[in-house]
């Protein structure tokens, strides 16, 4: 089958040293004393534990519950009892510890009833929140929810299926003997993505090193009368890099502020397809994967490890040499030394490395940057990673992210072809986590600055409510007093029985007069007091010199107000004879 | 220890093992050099690599920087030795020793020392001695020199007096006033005639210098020392203003030949434009940087008061190189569309 293939820039090629882990077949790795299960081992919400202390479990027993949409259920991986809920070092560049369930074996491994279902007889949802009880995560090292991969965009028609075997990094073979050994079920994996994704088309890229791993997997399409293509990729690093196999198998660049899915690709690891096939068809929740033991050791090895298990109970399976000092989780290119030999196996655990000064020299000192352009060419996303060191180490990094740092996806490949042994990698990370901290800062502050104007905010309104309440109280105050003053005015005209009274309402009784009168006088009262009332709301929202009053003097103001108020209709009728003299 | 940060596996690649490439790089020129001259160049190569260890010495003692660490780099050698290859090689001693102090203190260390520089020091150098002293930067021995060893020693360190017979002006500069003092009445191919300066093809024996450069240069692109932009733009540019005005006319204007084969432009193309601590970076950048250094070489040295003008076009873009990167940074992984 011959297909075109992409290139994808930079990239480097250390040397692979994987043969020393491939000679023997995959093996079981024997129970350990103890099982130390991390809760959170997936991105996403951190699952709840469902058991506690003293109580006995199965195999594949529920431990933690997902959490949320984007998490993953953990099981426990053998059966025996729980010892405690507590607190544990995780393989993490941290150091820091984390809840976790330690189980102690009891020696039977015994399951939990397994259900093996026809997962086509499923609906989507069903087999998606299977997978997520199952704890399906990626086991290529992202440990992203398969299940939430798993839902083809409405808008974007899904053209590839990009399936990762690439396994680039040196020294890992993991994924390797899985395709050899396991091919059959990798590809029923790999089936039930499909019919759930729907692609137009299916890609394996197996990088071309691994002719027995691609010539295994090939079998096993033809067997299963599958139309997935078997692409061997070139070997370079970081050909296993899901945007640079997406890249060299369907030419589709996928960049850092892009979902691969928003382009019709979607990439998942191996190793996933075949612990969702395990999920699936035989009710097996993901409590083991196969882990390369390789390194300064005797005798490297890949073992199917139980999660929780401590790493350095594990590595002694494969005899450490003496000078053996550390252990790195990871490849040599990204990585990391854990911080302490009893951290468990995770579900990110792909390969143990026996560190030793012999295996990896210590770096030479680092020298400045003399802009050799190295870092540039090596590097798979094309960025300029010498600026960004630059204004990483100036701490400007506004600069950092103009130079598009967030796309970086700390391969390593700068800091390995550096002449100046600059750790670049190291940089890029203090300046991303240096950004997120004040991203994390400047959000807080938004809120409390939030927090501070909606309060102010309320205050304002209160007092606004208030001054409407004065105001009312003085409009009525107004009324009352107009009434009183109609009526005396009412009294006097009635005892003087004057023309103008009776020329106003010579049909009316006098008494109706008045109070026409005093109606219309209050009428006006109650205007002006809604006038009032309305200047002292514009008042309250617009800032002003008289808006620090005592309410004594409020009250002060609000009585000269009413006053006003009620004199104001005296002297229009004062003033009205006046015009009719004037006309 | 226990945390160093990943990856775990380095290429076996260091600043002292490129600036060593860069040194064998240039010895097939200096070999030639030799042949052509005599070993004057060698005594003038190991003035300037001590002068630059001892300056550069002093200034990192001065700044309380590991000695051992930063002289081992290698760096300075090459300045040196580009001083002592781009400086006529009968030149007095001290004149070389002091465009090497001058290089390594001032352009180099005070700038804050390696990758710091904005200029190339080597070019810092020989602009500040050409212009101090241009009658002894511009007096160049004629190929196939009859003086020994001794006699040419003798005229490096001041013990016998300069002997007119042992220097004259690179063929560049005899072409130049050549056509300048006949006022359009004498011509390229007459000039050329006289092979005692011309040779060939370009300045009698100077071809085979620049050969030499040509092989050492390609050997670093091989190596991948350096990138095909700098050299293939610089000597695209040269080929493409010299072959337009030589085809305008060829009596005024000697031969792309001639121009890329005398003076500084092999070593130009090849050891001086490609400084990465100096010129662009980017791709883009690499060609823009080297076609202007082309093309502003060739304009100086054929209209302007110098007789090669490799070291002003180098330092003039030095100037533009950061802005030249800023405007030609390239679009990143998956961001191609977009700009
Ligand atoms: S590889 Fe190292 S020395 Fe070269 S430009 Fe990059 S950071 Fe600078
Ligand atoms: S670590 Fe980042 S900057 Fe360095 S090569 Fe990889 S992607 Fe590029």
């Amino acid at each position: 089958m011959l297909m075109n293939l992409f290139k994808f820039k930079g990239g480097v090629k250390p040397p692979t040293n994987k043969t020393q882990s491939l000679t023997l077949p995959i093996a079981q790795a024997p129970l350990p004393s103890r099982l130390i299960v991390p809760l959170h081992q997936s991105i996403g919400g951190m699952p709840q534990p469902v058991v506690q202390a003293g109580d006995k479990v199965l195999k594949g027993q529920l431990i933690g519950e997902a959490d949320g949409w984007i998490s993953s259920a953990v099981h426990a991986p053998t059966s025996g009892t729980v010892l405690e809920v507590a607190m544990h070092v995780q393989p993490h560049p941290s150091g820091l510890d984390a809840m976790c369930v330690v189980i102690e074996p009891d020696g039977k491994d015994e399951w939990i009833t397994r259900e093996t279902l026809d997962y086509k007889a499923l609906k989507p949802e069903e087999v998606r929140e299977r997978l997520q009880q199952a704890g399906v995560v990626g086991l290529g090292g992202a440990v992203f929810p398969t299940h939430g991969k798993l839902t083809a965009s409405k808008t974007v028609e899904m053209e590839e299926m990009v399936i990762n075997g690439a396994e680039c990094e040196p020294f890992i073979t993991c994924d390797d003997l899985l395709m050899r050994e396991r091919a059959e079920e990798v590809v029923r994996g790999i089936g039930i993505f499909r019919d759930l994704l729907q692609p137009k088309k299916v890609l394996i890229g197996i990088e071309d090193n691994k002719p027995e791993a691609a010539a295994a997997m090939r079998a096993a399409v033809d067997a299963l009368g599958e139309s997935f293509l078997v692409v061997p990729v070139p070997t370079l690093y970081p050909a296993g890099g899901a945007k640079q196999l997406i890249r060299v198998l369907t030419g589709k660049e996928v960049p850092a502020s892009k979902r691969s899915t928003d382009l019709g690709v979607q990439c998942f690891n191996v190793a996933t397809a075949y612990t969702a096939w395990r999920a699936i068809a035989h009710g097996e929740p993901v409590v083991s994967r196969l882990v390369t033991l390789t390194g300064n050791v005797g005798e490297p090895r890949n073992y199917e490890v139980l999660i929780g298990t401590p790493m350095d109970e594990l590595l002694a399976l494969a005899g450490p040499k003496p000078d053996t000092d550390g252990i790195v989780m990871g490849g040599p290119m990204m990585g990391f030394m854990v911080p302490n030999g009893s951290a468990p196996v995770v579900k990110a655990t792909n390969c143990l490395i026996a560190h030793s000064t012999k295996l990896f020299p210590p770096k030479a000192p680092e020298m400045p940057c003399i802009r050799c352009g190295s870092c540039a060419e090596a590097c798979p996303h094309e960025l300029q990673p010498f600026e960004m060191y630059w204004f990483s180490r100036a701490k400007n990094f506004g600069k950092t992210q103009e130079y598009h740092i967030f796309d970086c996806i700390e391969c390593g490949c700068c800091s390995f072809v550096c002449p100046s042994r600059i750790p670049l990698v190291q940089y890029f990370r203090f300046a991303k986590s240096e950004i997120w901290a004040r991203e994390r800062e400047k959000k807080a502050a938004d809120t409390a600055k939030t927090r501070f104007e909606f309060k102010q905010l309320r205050e304002e309104r209160e007092k606004a409510e208030k001054a409407e309440k004065l105001a009312k109280a003085a409009a009525a105050q107004a009324a009352k007093k107009a009434a009183e003053a109609a009526a005396a005015a009412a009294v006097s005209a009635e005892s003087a029985g004057t023309e103008q009274a009776a020329s106003v309402a010579s049909t009316e009784a006098p008494t109706q007069t008045v109070a026409v009168d005093a109606e219309k006088e209050a009428k006006k009262a109650a205007i002006a007091a809604a006038m009032a009332r309305a200047k002292a709301q514009r008042e309250a929202v617009q800032p002003k010199n008289t808006e620090a009053l005592t309410a004594a003097q409020q009250h002060a103001i609000d009585d000269i107000e009413s006053r006003r108020s009620v004199l104001a209709p005296e002297s229009q009728d004062a003033a009205a004879p006046g015009s009719e003299k004037a006309e | 220890m226990m945390f160093a940060p990943a990856p775990y596996l380095l290429k076996d690649v260091s600043v002292s093992k490129v600036m060593t490439q860069v040194c064998l790089a240039l010895l097939p020129g200096i070999a030639a050099y030799v042949w052509l001259i005599g070993p004057a160049i060698l005594i003038q190569l190991l003035l300037a690599s001590l002068t630059a260890l001892l300056a550069e010495g002093l200034m990192l003692r001065l700044q309380g920087k590991p000695l051992g660490l930063f002289l081992a780099d290698g760096s300075a050698i090459v300045t040196a030795w580009l001083i002592a290859l781009a400086f006529p090689p009968l030149a007095p001693w001290w004149l070389i020793v002091t465009g090497t102090a001058f290089a390594i203190v001032v352009a180099k260390q005070l700038y804050g020392g390696l990758g710091q520089n904005p200029f190339n020091p080597a070019m810092i150098a020989f602009a500040v001695c050409i212009v101090a002293f241009p009658a002894l930067m511009s007096q160049w021995p004629p190929a196939g020199l009859d003086a020994s060893f001794i006699e040419q020693c003798k005229v490096i360190f001041g013990f016998s007096p300069r002997l007119d017979a042992l220097s004259g002006a690179t063929p560049l500069d005899a072409m130049k006033t050549g056509l300048k003092l006949a006022e359009g009445t004498s011509s390229v191919s007459h000039l050329m005639a006289n092979s005692e300066i011309y040779g060939q093809l370009a300045g009698r024996g100077w071809e085979w210098v620049a050969t030499g450069y040509l092989i050492g240069g390609l050997w670093m692109w091989h190596r991948k020392l350096i990138s095909w932009h700098v050299p293939t733009a610089f000597i695209g540019a040269i080929l493409a203003i010299s072959g337009a005005l030589w085809v305008y006319d060829p009596s005024q204007f000697a031969s792309p030949i001639f121009h890329l084969l005398s003076g500084g432009s092999m070593l130009g193309a090849f050891f001086i434009a490609t400084d990465p601590v100096s010129g662009c970076t980017t791709p883009r950048g690499k060609l823009i940087f080297a076609a202007g250094a082309g093309l502003l070489a060739y304009i100086i040295r054929v209209f302007g008061g110098y007789p090669d003008g490799v070291a002003f076009a180098v330092l003039l873009l030095n100037l533009c190189a950061p802005v030249i990167d800023l405007l030609t940074q390239p679009a990143i992984f998956g961001m191609k569309d977009k700009s």
